[in-house]
């Protein structure tokens, strides 16, 4: 294993800190990158947990990786919906506490229905796999508070299945309920034709965000952008706050 | 023993990207009377019967299972159809 050399310990809490867990899928493969911007870079506590597991208990804050979950047979997060964890996933949201899932992790929430929609084929048919401009369209969510709306920021997208769909009604309730938290700035930003160019979107509560692109690898300088940070910047101001 | 063939399509109203691919691919192979293609997914189900099953409660189940795991309501269709395999 790798020793952790950050630098990048700029971000020690201080008080009360929100303890993380990587849920890890056979297939699961952006969890070391969750677990090491969570540890390195935000000085949080965080353990990997199984699928098989049944129980969340003691963690605040639940990543969903990315990755291809049981291979992305039949469709990208249709297995792995029905693992042990899931149930857990789903009463952590019912409690109201959040959920985040990024890439596979948000067509995992979508299969589950924890989320509207579903993620098809990206509109080229390419994997497409670089740095995108996102537009932060609500900034008054546990997610997005250390953004501010309108604000661009760089993350990098990778991903072969990523182009949101949902039915008209959705959609309409979507940006009504300002639901949509990160757009793709503009459909040349747009790498897979997501509908009305969504990459990232809340739940009814705003505890569930499911984002295709990558916060976890744009959180140190050496990979090219720090604009992922403020997820976690956020997710790390709700916990203290609540605390 | 009953043998299920269900047969999952993206919905009409979806672009079928890769369906488009392989239109083009059809092209430029000469078919150029090739309008459209959509792909989909087939799937062979043997089902042994249970207890007191009958064709009705069969179909049910086929739906169920459709429904929560082999399409996904929100982009795609299915249709199956039940046979009777000799062993």
């Amino acid at each position: 294993m790798t020793t952790a050399t950050s630098t990048a310990r700029r971000h020690r809490v201080r008080g009360a800190k929100p303890r993380f867990a990587i849920v890890q899928f056979p297939g699961s493969n952006c969890d070391q990158d969750a677990y090491f911007a969570v540890r390195d870079v935000f000085d949080c506590p965080v353990e990997y947990v199984w699928h098989a597991e049944r129980t969340l208990k003691g963690f605040d804050v639940v990543i969903l990786p990315g990755g291809f979950s049981y291979g992305d047979y039949l469709r990208a997060g249709a297995i792995a919906r029905f693992a042990p964890i899931m149930e857990a996933v789903r009463r952590h949201a019912e409690l109201g506490k959040p959920v985040l899932g990024i890439c596979n992790g948000f067509q995992i929430l979508c299969e589950a229905h924890l989320l509207p929609g579903a993620l098809v084929r990206n509109i080229g048919c390419r994997f497409v796999c670089k740095y995108v401009t996102l537009r932060v369209e609500n900034a008054s969510t546990p997610f997005t508070s250390a953004y501010r709306v309108g604000q661009q920021v760089r993350i990098p997208v990778a991903h072969g299945e990523g182009r949101y769909v949902c039915s008209p009604e959705t959609l309409e309730e979507l940006n009504r309920q300002e639901r949509i938290l990160f757009r793709y700035a503009g459909p040349s930003e747009n790498p897979n034709g997501s509908m009305d160019n969504i990459a990232g979107i809340a739940n009814e509560t705003f505890n569930v965000l499911g984002i295709m692109p990558h916060p976890e690898r744009a959180v140190e300088r050496l990979l090219g952008s720090t604009d992922g940070r403020g997820v976690f910047e956020s997710l790390i101001a709700t916990a203290v706050a609540r605390a | 023993m009953p043998q299920v063939k269900v047969i999952v399509t993206l919905k009409p109203t979806l672009l079928d990207a890769q369906g488009r691919v392989v239109k083009e691919a059809l092209h430029s192979l000469g078919y150029t009377d090739v309008e459209q293609v959509r792909i989909g997914k087939y799937l062979e189900l043997q089902v042994g019967s249970l207890e007191g099953d009958d064709r009705q409660a069969l179909e049910n189940r086929i739906r169920e299972m459709c429904d929560r795991l082999l399409a996904n309501p929100v982009t795609e269709d299915y249709r199956f159809e039940i046979e009777e395999v000799k062993v």
